[in-house]
């Protein structure tokens, strides 16, 4: 095969590859997950802060033993966050108001377009079509990317083990709860129902129609229905989610907008660039080499005679 | 058949009938005391005193909604509930589902398009909320949930309650 040929064939190629990621790409800005993805709502108005939730969940899930008992009002004095240790955590916030304090559950999200997903190069995670984001602890490698790329601060991450440290975080239930149709453990002992489990469509329509029958209990936003492109776990709250130790500051677009543009001329840098380059490169150096092959021909033929 | 199921789920969600009191004696006998949380693993049963509630609160459709008593005054259902007469199921079991959330309940749901209760609360929730919700309303009521079902030996090693008092691990940073 004759160099030039070579180098159109790459250059062809690599236009192919790196246009065909990109329309890719932009497919995925528009996706607003799967039909029949389930979800939770959570009422604030309607926790009482009894932390059944976080007891049900160390059950379900087989988590060691926690350092004080699942009854202990004193872990409220401190903001929690969801280690390997406890995939949920309930919050308190406006303690000190006459309303009296407001309580907030937290785990993981489960986004539509999860950033955690995105940013896992050895595709440990998964979306599935029940709406549950999990991952697989075997393909894992323990880079942690997931643990910045995540809006809600939610992967834990197992540092005990030194041979096998795994990302841990709440799964939905999916193995033993969700892939059956059944709510989560959380959901399910929810003395309050401050838990509503559901089709996050429905789901939806229910927290608007909450509002709108009693616009005095609720702020009119539901947290979740469009934050980085839509969560799983969706919130109501009787005062602006800011005090409640939300991130009001987050898109509505996913994660991965932020990074496909970019991501998208990663596959034409790789192919392209290097081609290209490499022929321009070549040719260059082919004219100089020709040009001195001349040279050299002509000084022969010179000193022939 | 029909008949029998009604008894059954009457049978089943008034536990332990005792002396009927004589007063607003329209339908269905109505129960001093009832057995509650007759199937937790977690927390006991415990027996409700009607009877006592009946006397502080007067008022049955604060509780029952329009099943029994006066008619409702809410004005959101008011706008079909107007002349709604007491019904022949009054207790919370009879409209409010054990198992809101099951594969078969959702599926229920759904197929029922025209539906309008979509958000009815499950037996679990309708009870606590309007337990928990009138006694802080009221003040003098129990809201923890020992004080009304003191809890199993089961609900104490799910709760972890051996580790009551231990130092949370961020404390012990500071």
């Amino acid at each position: 095969m004759k160099r030039r040929n070579f180098l159109k064939a790459c250059l062809i190629g690599g236009t192919t590859i790196a246009l065909g990621k990109t329309n890719k790409g932009w497919a995925s800005g528009s996706f607003e997950g799967y039909p029949e993805a389930m979800g939770v709502l959570v009422d604030t108005t309607r926790c009482i802060g009894c932390r059944s939730c976080e007891a049900a969940c160390n059950k379900e899930q087989k988590l060691p033993e926690p350092d004080t008992s699942f009854d202990d009002p004193a872990v409220f004095e401190h903001e929690r966050r969801p280690t390997s240790k406890a995939y949920t955590v309930v919050n308190r916030y406006q303690k000190e108001q006459p309303s009296g304090p407001v309580y907030r559950k937290v785990q993981c999200n489960h986004c539509n377009e999860p950033a955690c997903l995105t940013s896992c190069f050895v595709n440990a995670y998964t979306k599935t079509k029940e709406g549950a984001v999990i991952y697989n602890s075997k393909i894992c490698v323990g880079c942690r990317n997931c643990m910045i790329a995540c809006p809600f601060n939610v992967p834990g991450y197992d540092y005990d083990s030194a041979t096998n440290p795994i990302v841990k975080k709440c799964i939905l239930c999916y193995d033993t709860r969700l892939k059956y149709g059944k709510p989560p453990a959380c959901v399910e002992i929810c003395p309050q129902e401050a838990l509503t489990f559901g089709h996050r469509a429905d789901l939806i329509k229910l927290a608007h129609e909450r509002i709108r029958a009693t616009p005095e209990r609720y702020v009119d936003h539901v947290y979740g229905e469009k934050e980085v492109g839509g969560t799983s776990w969706l919130y109501l709250a009787p005062v602006g989610f800011d005090k409640l130790g939300f991130d009001t500051t987050l898109s509505n677009d996913p994660i991965i907008s932020n990074v496909k543009d970019f991501l998208g001329m990663v596959p034409m840098v790789l192919s392209i660039w290097p081609a290209l380059f490499s022929g321009i490169h070549l040719l260059c150096k082919n004219q100089e080499h020709d040009g001195h092959g001349h040279d050299t021909d002509s000084n022969q033929e010179d000193t022939k005679p | 058949m029909s008949s029998f199921k009604h008894l059954l789920v009457a049978a089943l969600s008034i536990g332990a009938i005792s002396v009927s009191s004589p007063a607003a004696l329209q339908c269905a006998p109505v129960p001093d005391s009832i057995t509650l949380n007759q199937n937790g693993k977690l927390f006991s049963p415990f027996t409700f005193n009607h009877a006592k509630h009946i006397q502080s609160i007067k008022e049955c459709a604060d509780c029952h909604h329009h099943t029994t008593g006066t008619l409702v005054t809410d004005p959101n259902c008011v706008r079909c509930h107007q002349n709604s007469s007491p019904t022949a199921v009054v207790s919370c079991k009879g409209c409010h589902l054990a198992t809101p959330f099951s594969p078969e309940t959702l599926a229920a749901k759904r197929a029922d398009k025209q539906r309008f209760h979509l958000d009815k609360m499950g037996l679990k929730g309708a009870m606590h909320q309007s337990c928990i919700g009138c006694h802080n309303k009221v003040g003098n009521g129990p809201t923890g949930c020992q004080d009304c079902h003191p809890r199993t030996k089961e609900g104490s090693a799910f709760y972890s309650s051996n580790r009551k008092g231990a130092k949370p691990a961020h404390a012990e940073e500071e």
